[in-house]
């Protein structure tokens, strides 16, 4: 395996070509996804403009606290992912740093939907969850709640397949069924995985900290 | 598959074609090769088609006689709402794109196959599973919400399965997304060494600018549907207004893609009729680059025109007023298209071939359509003939008219690359003509019907509505034995059809420069593009005599 063949496929012939239409792919795909979470924040726009004191008293309701954590562990599993695909793209590096790069995204990846899980524990027993007996006194409180659970959950489910994807990484890596050294597929895993961090950069603001600034 | 081959007789391929490289369900069924994957998608639309197509003749039926006399109303509800759905997101969206998009896209541009071939099997699968939704919702008992799913009414009052009906349409709009991000990539990544971007066939074009709109506009689709599972399986109260949620909100997100859907629908069918029409006119295609700056205006534009579906939505007048002028802009590059392709017969040598009569009735039916088109981006027009037989009658002449015609030209104009075989051309022809007029005979009395005031949706009608409608149902007769022609007559073609040559209409593609079927791997050679498409050189000298340099003038770029 001296040089890229063992990494090439159908229907390329040559490998560079191969990676930057996996990486082009990709991209034309996150552009997808983008439009996917924009339809949903163009919800909660409309929807907060038309109730703006309702979404702030809702906001308040929220638990700041695992809004918060979680975005220190989802901004340091970007690095880690980072640091993975560029080690990665680096010949001379080692292998040992990619896979243990990639065991960090994984576990924090995971720490973060643990953390999610207590807070939709936490929101479940505070009765946040709209219908009869929803907590709050404002009528359209409602809407910031389902929107809240909607978009977390539609975040959460594409963080699992980003752990998946990375997951799966590691296992065919380490049992050296993939080179992992210049393989296009890191990067293009990293790149969906910044995708779930950003996206989250823009939620944390939308969920947490709506009323809680004056 | 009979592979007797007699001396001397060159032109048929000595090889395997990709038809005869495995004939064992699992080598289709785990397929990568896009030429195979295209015939799992022409077998599954086709099989959808007739489904559609025999909701609607129930429907039909029923209209004969003004107050109904078979389908109760709910029956009836469900039965169109179930024609909408199937045709709209299982047969008129992936028809042209998955078939022959699948299919010719490689082919065009010199590839040996799509850049993802396994993303393309995996959406041919979404496909499946989102056919399974629709089919399960049908035998559960149907929906009856329109294939719009209003809301509040898809969310609040509808006591039919739109959970199953609207996943359906979720499942199946992943497969379009990963069809689009395919074929982008495809166009960007495989082109043959010198085809360059105004070298591209204007069906590459068609379908490139057609995935584009697919991948931006389905996933607004996919969260609007969301939405609407969400607030009827969990109580969200995103759409009810009695909770403060805002139902208009889902007609902007739902109509933010079901405007641009209707060029996904519309695009590629200009593409077919664009490799048309320069082949049976044997001319050269008038107007290329403006053909290409109209595929990106209309793609373009597209995207901003979704209010003129609302007018009457209680939405603010000046978004009415842009939205009106905008949809009048968007008839501009459409109405390009028309004049390049008539200029393109102009001086040609014509031969009414079925794939010209196909494309020749593409022209007059999307002309129609588009030019009853505008009636509708007009705000006081609109408002006289929303929720009527007209709306009906225009959207059937660009999905229908448009669209379906040009679905037939193309499968006459590449039978004999797909399936190696011939079929019998007076049978096309009688075909095509027929389903002309089945169409106009169908749809033209609807543009009166509702014109005069008779609502669509409804399952009776006032009496002086009656003459219309028969006239209406009779032509879907004509019309549904014309869609059953081809079926007989092609699957005639396949068992007893002579052997095609590589290249049956003397066409300048790259697609004909390989057997007729293709071998597995498309191209026996690297294919080396040195001229634009449409060289057709039968063109009548006494047109000019400058046209040999202008044909040189594009080789150069």
């Amino acid at each position: 395996m001296t040089d890229a063949t063992a990494l090439l496929r159908e229907p390329w012939e040559h490998f560079e070509r191969q990676q930057r239409a996996g990486k082009f792919g990709i991209w034309v795909f996150l552009a997808s996804e983008t439009l996917f979470f924009g339809a949903l924040m163009l919800t909660y726009a409309v929807c907060r403009v038309e109730h703006p004191e309702a979404f702030a008293a809702a906001g308040r309701a929220t638990n700041i606290w695992f809004g918060t954590i979680n975005t220190a562990i989802l901004l340091t599993s970007s690095l880690t992912m980072a640091v993975a695909s560029q080690a990665a793209a680096q010949s001379e590096r080692s292998r040992t740093l990619v896979l243990t790069c990639l065991g960090l995204t994984a576990a924090l990846g995971l720490a973060f939907i643990v953390v999610k899980g207590f807070e939709y524990k936490e929101d479940i027993d505070k009765q946040l969850i709209p219908g009869a007996g929803f907590a709050l006194s404002q009528a359209a409180a409602q809407l910031f709640y389902g929107l809240y659970w909607l978009v977390t959950g539609v975040h959460a489910i594409h963080l699992t397949i980003g752990i998946v994807l990375v997951v799966r990484l590691i296992v065919l890596g380490a049992t050296r069924r993939i080179r992992l050294r210049e393989n296009p597929e890191i990067e293009v895993t990293a790149l969906y995985w910044h995708l779930v961090d950003i996206v989250w950069i823009f939620l944390y603001p939308l969920i947490y900290l709506p009323g809680r600034a004056s | 598959m009979s592979d007797v081959v007699l001396a001397g007789e060159l032109p048929f391929p000595q090889r395997p074609d990709y038809l005869a490289a495995g004939s064992t369900l699992r080598s289709w069924l785990t397929t990568t090769d896009h030429k195979r994957i295209a015939i799992l998608y022409a077998v599954t639309i086709t099989v959808f088609f007739f489904m559609g197509g025999a909701a609607i003749t129930a429907v039909r039926l029923e209209l004969f006689v003004p107050n109904g006399w078979f389908l109760t109303s709910d029956t009836y509800n469900r039965l169109f709402s179930f024609h909408g759905i199937i045709m709209v997101w299982f047969f008129l969206v992936p028809s042209i794109p998955n078939t022959f998009g699948n299919f010719l896209m490689p082919l065009m541009i010199g590839a040996p196959d799509v850049a993802f071939p396994r993303l393309n099997l995996f959406s041919w699968y979404l496909t499946l599973v989102g056919g399974a939704f629709a089919v399960y919702t049908l035998i559960a008992g149907g929906v009856d919400t329109g294939w719009t799913f209003y809301t509040p009414f898809s969310t609040m009052f509808s006591n039919t399965h739109v959970l199953t009906a609207a996943a359906a349409v979720f499942v199946v709009g992943f497969a379009s997304i990963a069809t689009g991000v395919n074929f982008i990539a495809t166009t960007h990544m495989l082109r043959a060494p010198g085809m360059t971007w105004f070298r591209l066939p204007l069906f590459v074009w068609s379908i490139y600018a057609t995935s584009i709109v697919m991948v931006l506009s389905t996933p607004v689709l996919a969260i609007s549907l969301m939405l609407v599972i969400a607030e009827r399986w969990l109580g969200l109260p995103i759409f009810d207004p009695t909770r403060g949620g805002d139902p208009i909100l889902f007609q902007h997100l739902f109509w933010f893609y079901s405007h641009p859907a209707v060029y996904i629908m519309v695009l590629p069918a200009m593409g077919v009729v664009s490799e048309i029409i320069p082949c049976f006119a044997r001319r050269r295609l008038f107007g290329y680059d403006f053909m290409v700056y109209a595929i990106i205006a209309i793609a373009g534009i597209g995207f901003f025109v979704w209010g003129h579906h609302m007018f009457v939505s209680g939405q603010s007048p000046y978004a009415s007023l842009i939205f009106s002028f905008l949809s009048f802009v968007i008839a501009v590059p459409s109405a390009i298209k028309v004049f390049n392709w008539t200029a393109s017969l102009y001086r040609g040598q014509i031969s009414f071939n079925s794939p010209m009569l196909y494309a020749l009735g593409f022209v007059g039916l999307f002309t129609t359509g588009g030019l009853s088109g505008l009636f509708l981006a007009s705000i006081p027009v609109d408002v006289h003939v929303t929720d009527t037989y007209f709306v009906v009658a225009h959207f059937h002449y660009i999905m229908v008219g448009g669209s379906v015609s040009a679905f037939f030209g193309a499968l006459h104009f590449w039978w004999p690359k797909i399936t190696g075989k011939m079929y019998p051309e007076s049978w096309a022809q009688f075909a095509a003509i027929t389903m002309y007029f089945g169409f106009n005979m169908t749809f033209l009395p609807q543009f009166f019907a509702g014109y005069l005031g008779m609502p669509r949706r409804y399952h009776t009608y006032p009496a002086e509505f009656q003459l219309y409608n028969v006239m209406s149902s009779a032509g879907a007769a004509v019309l549904a034995a014309a869609y059953l022609l081809p079926l007989m007559y092609l699957t005639w073609s396949l068992l007893h059809g002579k052997r095609a040559p590589s290249n049956p209409w003397s066409a300048t593609g790259l697609e004909w420069t390989t057997s007729s079927p293709p071998p597995p791997n498309n191209f026996d050679m690297q294919p080396l593009v040195d001229r634009g498409p449409y060289q057709y050189h039968a063109e009548r000298e006494s047109a000019g005599t400058d046209a040999p340099e202008v044909q040189n003038a594009r080789s150069l770029r």
